[in-house]
């Protein structure tokens, strides 16, 4: 027998989607912050193999 | 002592195994992670020199994490205690919501997703420091203090001392002086803190079997505890006053506090328990709110100490 979509099961499955989605796109977001500030420093330094590009 | 005994309640219970976000971000302690948040961020801004906002942001965000993973391993650890008190029935392994292996993959995962972070995000030093905070909340204290001696909360309270130590770290890569007088002003705050609470929630420690000063020593003792860890606790705070994370405005706000915390120890210590129970723990309630008012004043008050350096006005 089908569940019916007003489940609360249903509810509690979405509330945990949505937030692990949220979670994980603020988490690219703030790597993506990070490399750009950590990169953008003055004690940066490129590794040897780009140099030789 | 297993948590094997307790979990058979939460498998009893009516939950369907489908667990909510709201039910996993409980785990984390969401009340405490506050405290972390905030006494981090402290430690980060009065450290000398500075991060860029982002890694700042990401430092607490992840200490703040490695908090949380030690509050889920706690709850797992203590399952069988949280379902006997009053105060922690609800939580989500107890209430059956949340399976106590469930939260302990969690917890562990979570622990070290936050450390490797912090190293990446800031230091080694920060890293080590946040690994030792976990480790010491939830072995030395959870798993081995909490229900051994009645000193629980005074040594098991460094784990929650840590974190503007963690906070200074991830800045300057070091640990220093001001930094420990950091830890040790929430290190001495946490007994008087946690007694007060004990003195009115007075069936729950019992029921759990907790062997909290009130239970092993009795309540006089505990009263008296309760005034001798504050004097102490009053030295520190208003000493810390003419450190490098001290000021005017950060001594102002410990002269009155303190002398507000110790009026009220005194208080606690005087009364009988018959007193207290004809008032309904009023004095000793109060106690415990003007605690949670006396932590964020002070740690705030050396934040706005930092804060005002950049303008000559903060600090000696």
């Amino acid at each position: 027998m089908a569940l019916s979509r007003q489940h609360d099961l249903h509810k509690r499955r979405f509330s945990r989607n949505l937030g692990l989605g949220l979670v994980l796109a603020g988490f690219v977001g703030l790597i993506f912050g990070l490399t750009v500030v950590k990169v953008s420093t003055d004690e940066f330094t490129k590794p040897l193999l780009q140099e030789n590009n | 002592m297993s948590d094997a005994s307790l979990n058979t309640t939460a498998q009893a219970a009516p939950a369907e195994g489908e667990a909510g976000f709201g039910d996993y971000f409980a785990l984390l302690k969401p009340r405490v992670m506050t405290l972390v948040v905030f006494t981090a961020f402290v430690g980060l801004v009065s450290a000398p020199g500075g991060l860029h906002p982002v890694e700042a942001f990401a430092a607490i965000l992840f200490i703040a994490i490695g908090g949380g993973a030690s509050g889920a391993l706690n709850m797992w650890w203590d399952a069988d205690i949280d379902a006997v008190m009053k105060r922690t029935r609800k939580r989500p392994i107890p209430a059956g919501v949340i399976s106590g292996s469930e939260a302990f993959g969690f917890g562990m995962a979570l622990a070290g997703f936050s450390v490797v972070m912090l190293w990446l995000a800031t230091n080694w030093v920060a890293a080590a420091l946040l690994a030792f905070t976990i480790f010491f909340y939830v072995v030395i204290y959870s798993m081995w203090l909490k229900r051994w001696t009645p000193q629980n909360i005074v040594i098991g309270g460094a784990a929650g001392a840590f974190p503007p130590m963690i906070g200074w770290a991830a800045v300057t890569g070091t640990v220093s002086l001001e930094s420990a007088l950091m830890f040790a002003l929430i290190f001495m705050w946490t007994p008087p803190h946690f007694w007060a609470l004990a003195l009115f929630m007075r069936s729950d420690y019992d029921d759990a079997g907790v062997p909290m000063l009130t239970v092993t020593h009795g309540r006089r003792a505990t009263r008296a505890h309760i005034l001798a860890y504050t004097l102490l606790l009053a030295a520190l705070a208003v000493g810390t006053g003419f450190t490098a994370v001290g000021g005017p405005v950060y001594l102002a706000v410990a002269l009155v506090l303190n002398a507000l915390f110790l009026k009220g120890a005194w208080e606690i210590w005087r009364r009988s328990e018959e007193m207290a129970e004809a008032d309904n723990y009023k004095v000793e309630k109060s106690v415990f709110k003007l605690s949670l008012y006396y932590l964020f004043a002070h740690f705030g008050a050396i934040a706005l100490e930092a804060a005002l350096a950049p303008f000559g006005l903060g600090g000696w």
